[in-house]
């Protein structure tokens, strides 16, 4: 990677041509992503998955520790994933049989009685939190895992559900984009949860050094499909209007948590009090992979009915089949933007919250001497 | 801990050259772009010659500068000179030359429960940075730094200022006893998890290599970089020849075997130069004198075997030369190698 000088590039910049409207945005480094799902990292085999551009190994050792090594052996470059796991928390390269252990340390060569004491693979910070497995591939040195984002609902008594992964294929921008606006939904998703109301509803936005909060109410409205089956699950044979709201809340660097809901209208639910009413929580973090290419890990949480397998299942598959709708646009839109390079973003006004989250990621990469534009 | 280790080459200008301990010079450099310079990073130098050639060499960074455009090299001028440091020491300010941003091949790992850094001499250089970042992480770390004297002992002052009851200082007569420091590892709680990175003379890194090993302290912990540049005795003349291409080199003391070879059409093989990969391994048929092994490439047992060699960094002495004292001295034995300079017979692959 070439090393930009940040003063260079301002002084090439005029104040029209702002990157924060970048097609294809870069990624802070300095930042912790999702890597896998904790249920995908094992002692038993390696699983390969790229994060920021950058080819990881990931395993468990044999007391549970997550591990993250660069995806390709000291020597000649072999990936590790295509390696085993051997006792004693060391990977052996699947060529020629150098072994590293979980600090990236090489500790045996083949056939020679030292080893050269530059071999070494890296080897990334990784937590497990969530139920998933962070990595950090920034500097180490700043990598605390108190600033994981928040979502303690993923791993909590008061809250029950499930999510999948989506391997979507368009820039991780264009997936914050979408979330943080979801006017989106009366188009994308007309059939589930999609409503005029969407966009005539007011909607608030908020932001502090690393956090955007869009909020909107609808009040007195018809609950669409989706909602009309979640509040019958809790109020059976429930007819009439709801009170719905949506708080789009993102955690830098890519993590979105949305409190979903709706009551019955009139009970109460804009004031706080939500007990006639059925809450959830869409989870969303996505993970850059390469500049054109996201893992996109979610999860929908839901505060009710806790002990009901089913609803999770109905769930997971119900917003499974929405989050079809966006992957097949985002990608599309992926495709257009590639398809016009001379063509550049406009804004409306309910970019508001992605653009907020734009302009946060761009000063996490300044801080990092990065260009927003990858 | 990457390992940054793709060259990429700027044009860089000398800043400042200044005196900061007897016989080292503080060296930094301007690079045009910004850098990232992590601790136990290098870089590679074409040091300008007064022939007008350049010669290639690595030296430590010492530190950066908040802009990252300054970076600072320290550079011992060592008696027998191969030509680097020389040069090295008279380079002015304003003066142009070649320089890779940093790499890496020395990485300080995260997470040890403790760390001990242990300096001979000029390898200070590679440990200042770790230090720095050690402390400023609040990481639990020693440093022990070994020299002849304190004038000859650069950045002495600035660690003790910065590092005080960390820093252990070993000179002007008091030794550094390794086998009581090792003693002191094995014996802690934190043993398994204590990270030991070396910089220094080859004698002071093969004692803590051995006593590492000796009190089972885990291998992959024992973190050291080596240049190739020091050795047991100071460098003399000595001839080497390789029967099957019926030659005949003497290597004087400013180079090394592999040079002297190459400079005579012998297509050597090798790959890192520093004594770590063991491609340029040469076999001895036959020796008068003693073979001083440089690299960390062979075993204690394969040198003891005295059947090969690395000819990047290894060299011969006259038999009978003593041992030298002063691991930094390189003052060449010219005397002793003239009139009985150590004949090595070897073969190539």
């Amino acid at each position: 990677m070439t090393m930009t000088d940040p003063q260079q590039t301002s002084s090439v910049e005029t104040a029209a041509s702002s990157t924060t409207t970048a097609k294809i945005f870069n990624f802070p480094l300095n930042a912790w992503y999702v890597a896998a799902w904790d249920y995908e990292l094992t002692n038993k085999g390696l699983l390969a998955r790229t994060v920021c551009g950058k080819p990881l190994a990931l395993w468990r050792t044999s007391d549970g520790r997550p591990v993250a090594l660069a995806d390709a052996c000291w020597h000649r470059l072999a990936p590790l994933s295509k390696g085993r796991i051997l006792p004693g928390d060391e990977v052996q390269c699947p060529y020629h049989g150098l072994q590293f252990n979980s600090a990236g340390r090489c500790t045996k060569m083949p056939a020679q009685q030292t080893i050269n004491p530059s071999a070494a693979v890296p080897s990334y910070p990784a937590v497990e939190r969530h139920r998933y497995v962070w990595v950090w591939l920034g500097d180490p040195d700043l990598a605390d895992p108190d600033t994981i984002p928040d979502m303690h609902q993923m791993a909590s008594d008061e809250w029950a559900g499930d999510g999948k992964t989506i391997h979507a294929k368009c820039n991780y921008q264009l997936i914050l984009d979408n979330l943080m606006d979801l006017t989106h939904e009366e188009f994308v998703h007309s059939s589930s949860i999609g409503q005029e109301e969407l966009s005539e509803a007011e909607f608030n936005t908020t932001h502090d050094e690393n956090s955007v909060t869009v909020t909107r109410w609808m009040r007195d409205i018809d609950p669409p499909p989706f909602w009309l089956k979640n509040i019958r699950d809790r109020f059976p044979g429930y007819e009439g209007k709801v009170d719905r709201w949506q708080i789009v809340r993102f955690q830098a660097p890519s993590t979105i948590c949305i409190d979903v809901g709706v009551a019955k209208a009139g009970t109460g639910a804009p004031e706080g009090d939500r007990s006639q009413g059925v809450n959830g929580y869409v989870m969303n973090t996505i993970t850059p992979e390469t500049d054109r290419t996201s893992h996109y890990f979610w999860a929908f949480m839901r505060n009710y009915r806790l002990e009901s397998q089913t609803i999770t299942t109905q769930l997971r598959e119900g917003v499974h089949g929405v989050f079809g709708e966006d992957e097949e646009m985002l990608m599309a839109q992926q495709q257009a933007i590639d398809a016009n390079p001379e063509h550049e973003f406009y804004s409306l006004n309910i970019d508001m919250g992605g653009m907020w989250v734009r302009r946060i990621l761009e000063r996490m990469m300044q801080a990092e001497g990065r260009d927003t534009r990858a | 801990m990457a390992a940054e280790n793709k060259k990429v080459w700027h044009t860089v200008t000398v800043e400042s050259n200044d005196e900061v301990a007897e016989g080292i010079r503080r060296i930094v450099l301007r690079y045009p772009t910004r850098q990232k310079a992590k601790p136990g990073t290098h870089v590679d130098l074409e040091v300008p010659q007064p022939s007008g050639e350049t010669l290639s060499r690595s030296y430590s960074i010492v530190d950066v500068d908040p802009t990252g455009h300054l970076i600072a090299l320290s550079v011992l001028k060592v008696k027998a000179s191969r030509g680097g440091s020389a040069a090295m020491h008279t380079l002015s300010a304003g003066t142009s030359l070649r320089a890779t941003e940093p790499l890496q091949n020395f990485p300080l790992g995260v997470g040890a429960s403790r760390y001990v850094l242990v300096a001979g001499g000029i390898g200070v250089t590679a440990l200042v940075g770790m230090a720095a970042v050690l402390k400023a992480r609040g990481a639990d770390y020693e440093m022990v730094y070994v020299g002849r004297s304190r004038d000859v002992m650069a950045y002495l002052s600035e660690l003790e200022a910065e590092h005080g009851d960390r820093l252990r200082v070993y000179a002007e007569g008091s030794a550094l006893d390794v086998d009581a420091l090792l003693d002191e590892i094995a014996a802690d709680t934190r043993a398994a998890s204590t990270e030991l990175y070396l910089c220094g003379p080859i004698r002071l890194m093969d004692e803590v290599r051995r006593g590492w090993e000796h009190h089972g302290l885990p291998a992959t912990n024992l973190r050291f970089e080596t240049f190739g540049n020091s050795g047991s005795w100071a460098p003399q003349d000595f001839i080497v020849r390789i029967p099957r291409l019926g030659v005949e080199a003497r290597v004087d003391a400013n180079t090394t075997m592999l040079e002297a070879l190459e400079s005579l059409g012998v297509e050597m093989m090798f790959d890192c130069r520093k004594g770590e990969c063991g491609l340029c391994e040469v076999r001895v048929l036959e020796l008068d004198g003693q073979v001083d092994h440089r690299d960390v490439f062979l075993s204690r047992t394969q040198r003891e075997e005295g059947t090969r060699m690395c000819s990047c960094v290894s060299r011969v002495v006259a038999a009978g030369t003593p041992v030298r004292e002063d691991p930094e001295d390189e003052t060449v034995d010219l005397e002793a190698a003239a009139r009985n300079p150590g004949v090595v017979t070897i073969e190539t692959t």
